[in-house]
């Protein structure tokens, strides 16, 4: 009786989902969960945030079923390589480097990155104003690289696993500046209690070099449908006021730059 | 395959074994020292030592390190105005000095339990033997009951001591760039984590091995005496 039980339960399991797969195929995306405003849990587990919702988006536009994978940003990209996940939606930078592993679709946002001092720390961004200072950062991200490749030399530069770690010990006192997205650390952080003491600092940081051609999804090479779906999606909630709907959620400008 | 990203990372990855070995010698140095007087503590019948003693290995064998690393590193982070006025402050700001404490603190716990176990299997023979002599105190504890248990206590100390050295792996997450936090930087440049944490686990099971073959030849020497009797351990001298 009991194997009666399973084997018809598996039959209408598998009906069910074969019907589900005729419709829609199924698509798994990879987010960090630790990056507000873009994407982070919420006190109920959740995913929330514009990366979240934005995938969202897509998939509907795109009719692909989605589901969503957390997964440390340092290892995101192994994660997608290794068919964690299909598709990397967590604000990662276009970069030539990265591009050498995942192919990107088109972007869908762009903002500059920023230091962030302590208010009435004086400290100035410069090459004699930055000489000795420990600055704190998220590990393996645009801002890492940035750092390395042009202040290695003169800054001691503490690595996070994520950014809220790098913004705890930037309030214990045990790094001198922040250098991360500016949404993130105005919205993340300084919009935040725990950054009362916190400002910005310096200009905005864009170039291509280090911070790539804005903010894309990844995906595997040679996954040119997934690719070519979702950059039609990107383009379908442009025209459709479903992007701009989510930004003025999240922000009082348009994200997604010029 | 190609493994010229090992060979190219080989001198980081090395750089960041000897941060690695470093925190583990401190920490197992500090750890012993601290086990000791709480092993002793723990065994008085004395209530004001034991109770304190009981809850300090408590705690620190029953939570589990990653989340004691937290409370030392950010914890402190959160008390850094209290700390300050105290003025140790400058020691909870670095990520060395948080880990090497933690570590410490933790080995200890484990050690202590350990040293309380052979401390209790000291054949009682040999301590009223020495009581009889006079011996008492600190002195019988100095001269018979401390140099049988260690000798009783290293296999199981060698454990403790290589679950160190990996549990150090855990310091990479507060900040620090010791050999599991060096992989991790160049696995997220390069994209290479089979490569890179094969090669840092093959440097940890070297270091791994060489601890152990250490104490094994520290055990055969600290047992030449019993050298003609079946090989010696804890469940032996018991049964003597």
């Amino acid at each position: 009786m009991k194997k009666l039980v399973t084997a018809a339960v598996c039959a209408v399991a598998t009906v069910a989902l074969n019907a589900a797969a005729d419709e829609r195929s199924a698509v798994r995306l990879g987010t960090e969960g630790a990056y507000p405003p873009f994407n982070w849990i919420d006190e109920n587990g959740d995913l929330q945030g514009f990366d979240v919702e934005i995938g969202n988006a897509l998939c509907a536009a795109a009719r692909l079923d989605c589901s969503w994978v957390v997964q440390d940003w340092d290892g995101i990209i192994p994660g997608l390589l290794a068919k964690k996940y299909d598709a990397i939606v967590a604000s990662m930078s276009i970069t030539e480097e990265r591009r050498q592993k995942v192919d990107f679709t088109a972007k869908y946002y762009n903002t500059p990155a920023k230091f962030v001092r302590k208010k009435g720390s004086g400290i100035e961004i410069s090459e004699t104003g930055l000489a000795g200072k420990t600055i704190g950062v998220q590990r393996a991200t645009v801002h890492d690289r940035f750092l390395r490749d042009n202040y290695g030399d003169i800054v001691s530069i503490k690595t996070y696993p994520a950014q809220p770690d790098a913004n705890l010990d930037f309030v214990a006192g045990r790094v001198d500046l922040l250098l991360a997205d500016s949404l993130v650390l105005l919205d993340g952080f300084l919009s935040t209690p725990e950054g009362e003491e916190a400002e910005f600092v310096g200009p905005d940081f864009t170039d291509p070099r280090w911070f790539g051609e804005g903010v894309g999804i990844a995906v595997r090479k040679g996954d040119a449908d997934l690719l070519a779906a979702l950059n039609q999606a990107i383009a379908d909630i442009r025209a459709d006021g479903t992007y701009q709907r989510i930004n003025a959620a999240y922000f009082s400008f348009d994200v997604y730059g010029d | 395959m190609d493994l010229a990203i090992v060979w190219e990372s080989l001198p980081r990855l090395l750089e960041g074994a000897v941060l690695t070995l470093e925190i583990t010698f401190l920490s197992l140095l500090a750890g012993f020292c601290l086990a000791v007087p709480v092993a002793m503590a723990r065994l008085t019948p004395r209530r004001m030592l034991r109770v304190p003693a009981y809850v300090y290995m408590l705690y620190f064998r029953g939570t589990p390190l990653l989340v004691q690393l937290f409370l030392v590193y950010y914890g402190s982070g959160q008390f850094q105005p209290f700390l300050d006025q105290v003025g140790v402050w400058f020691l909870f700001r670095e990520a060395y000095f948080c880990a090497v404490f933690t570590l410490t603190l933790n080995t200890a716990a484990y050690t202590a339990e350990i040293l309380r176990g052979a401390m209790l299997v000291v054949p009682r023979g040999e301590v009223e033997a020495a009581r009889s002599l006079g011996m008492s105190g600190l002195l019988l504890f100095r001269r018979i009951i401390l140099p049988k248990a260690l000798r009783l206590a290293l296999p199981a100390y060698t454990n403790e001591a290589v679950f160190l050295l990996q549990a150090t792996s855990l310091v990479s997450i507060i900040t620090l760039l010791d050999l599991t936090g060096v992989a991790r930087i160049i696995v997220a440049q390069s994209f290479e984590p089979y490569k890179l944490y094969i090669t840092a686990g093959l440097i940890y099971l070297v270091i791994t091995y060489t601890f152990v073959l250490v104490s094994r030849r520290l055990e055969r020497r600290l047992s030449a005496h019993l050298r003609e009797q079946p090989a010696g351990g804890i469940g032996n001298v018991v049964g003597r």
